[in-house]
């Protein structure tokens, strides 16, 4: 498979770190809440969420899971519905500053689904979106994020894949040129 | 797997194993969506979906009408006591009739056992069974799964007991092929004239013993004496009287505190309360009696946004 590295694990760990402290320019986490998109942008938001917790080791940094599965534009137009997976929201997000998270940003239709989602949850008083990877040029939707990881110019067949390797191992991320089976 | 094996939901006899983890796994996730601020989906907002009930039910009714509307259905409701079925009607041409005002799926209850299978062979759409008869109602067991899961984690090696009137009970059948495809054993516990002879051929063990079978087991789903599909209260001709059933096969606390361990209590409703299970035991902890109604909505969702996603 034709495939190369996007970013090494080297440079994971600086992205990672320049993306929380560009948060912390903006918000003081006083009411401000992270919210992880299913199934992969929640590992994002969970690195995000505790390296934030490193450089403010006084605040609670509130982080959500928000599964977007039902709010899809695109059910019945698949040979089969998508499975969820789930949702764990434990705070409402009435009156708060969100930070949707996600880790490769490319129609925009899932960030459509997940605002949707979230407002079940509460109307937040802001949304922003944080992305690890945008593939530019690829939008369906009028969305651009505010904190972008990576900017990369891709073509639709190509795939980009996030490797999170968990708790000690080094993340990565690769693009394919045509999506792995 | 991530998606059903089948286009209808007949009766449990259409699912595999992995469609029932499946349906139950989803069901938790729209568990969740019923239990937010605001308890509504838009999956299916562009969907039109029809409730046939051709005998009457309410709490079933109800459950698949909050289900489809929380997942922003549009709902026809139909039932045969206001309709032209009175009227001479066939079965097929009243389905066809509504699937002519573009209807995308049928939930139907009816009296006759198959009638929902027939149907699927006669008619084009999709459809749920919300009770054949005497024959399955398999969304009932399968939120009966679920409720039991909740409780207990795995069923795989479970016992559940099915206490009451078996032979008139679509739900009996429907749990029973639902629990044994999850790795359950099944015993089925009553009065001999409420057993039907075969029953046995479906592997699960029979008892007229409910103390012993209280004993085996980790669950009792009490079944309903169904009164109305035994000549009514007057002339009950199964066993001699309610308060000898009561006597026998009723669930008290006094039968319950006998044990040495705590058992779930389940029932599927309606209760007929100091017949076949007792007020105190319908109120207690033990009993889910109340979560299997909140749960019958999730897993009614899940069924219906599994089946109706399939193009």
């Amino acid at each position: 498979m034709d495939s190369h590295v996007l970013i090494a694990p080297s440079l994971f760990d600086r992205i990672i770190d320049r993306l929380a402290h560009q948060l912390l320019e903006h918000h003081a986490f006083t009411e401000t809440d992270l919210v992880g998109l299913q199934p992969r942008g929640i590992f994002l938001a969970r690195r995000l969420q505790s390296r934030l917790q490193e450089l403010l080791p006084s605040s609670t940094i509130p982080c959500g899971a928000l599964d977007v599965t039902f709010h899809r534009d695109d059910f019945g137009r698949r040979n089969h519905p998508i499975a969820p997976n789930a949702t764990d929201m434990p705070f409402l997000v009435e009156d708060r500053r969100v930070i949707l998270v996600d880790d490769v940003l490319h129609t925009g239709r899932t960030i459509r689904a997940g605002m949707d989602a979230l407002m079940a949850h509460g109307r937040p008083r802001s949304v922003e979106l944080l992305v690890l990877i945008d593939r530019r040029f690829r939008r369906e939707l009028p969305i651009e994020p505010r904190y972008v990881g990576k900017a990369i110019d891709s073509i639709d067949e190509q795939y980009v894949k996030v490797r999170w390797q968990g708790q000690g191992g080094s993340d990565y991320v690769e693009l394919f040129n045509q999506k792995p089976a | 797997m991530n998606h059903l094996s089948t286009r209808h939901l007949t009766g449990i006899r259409d699912l595999q194993e992995q469609d029932i983890h499946l349906i139950l796994k989803t069901a938790s996730e729209f568990k969740e969506v019923i239990n937010r601020p605001i308890r509504k989906v838009p999956s299916l907002r562009d969907l039109t979906i029809a409730n046939l009930f051709f005998e009457n039910s309410t709490r079933t009714r109800l459950s698949f009408e909050l289900a489809e509307k929380r997942l922003s259905a549009d709902v026809v409701n139909f039932s045969a006591a206001t309709s032209s079925v009175k009227k001479g009607e066939t079965l097929v041409d009243t389905v066809n009739n509504i699937l002519a005002m573009k209807v995308d799926l049928v939930v139907m209850r009816h009296p006759h056992p198959g009638a929902p299978h027939y149907l699927k062979s006669q008619v084009n759409t999709q459809i749920v069974n919300a009770g054949d008869g005497t024959h399955e109602h398999p969304t009932q067991a399968l939120l009966d799964a679920y409720s039991m899961q909740e409780r207990l984690g795995d069923l795989q090696g479970k016992r559940i007991a099915i206490v009451g009137d078996i032979r008139h009970s679509r739900v009996a059948i429907s749990n029973i092929l639902c629990l044994q495809k999850l790795g359950a054993s099944v015993r089925v516990c009553g009065p001999k004239t409420l057993i039907p002879k075969h029953i046995a051929s479906l592997g699960v063990e029979v008892s007229h013993d409910l103390d012993a079978t209280l004993a085996w087991c980790d669950v009792a789903n009490m079944l309903r004496i169904q009164l109305e599909r035994q000549g009514g209260e007057e002339m009950v001709p199964y066993f001699p009287s309610l308060r000898e059933y009561q006597a026998r096969f009723g669930l008290t606390s006094e039968r319950l505190n006998r044990l040495d361990r705590a058992i779930t209590i389940m029932h599927p409703g309606p209760i007929n309360r100091g017949v076949e299970i007792s007020s105190d035991v319908a109120d207690s902890e033990h009993a889910i009696i109340l979560d299997q109604v909140e749960n019958g909505v999730a897993v009614r969702m899940a069924v219906i946004y599994l089946l109706a996603g399939v193009r």
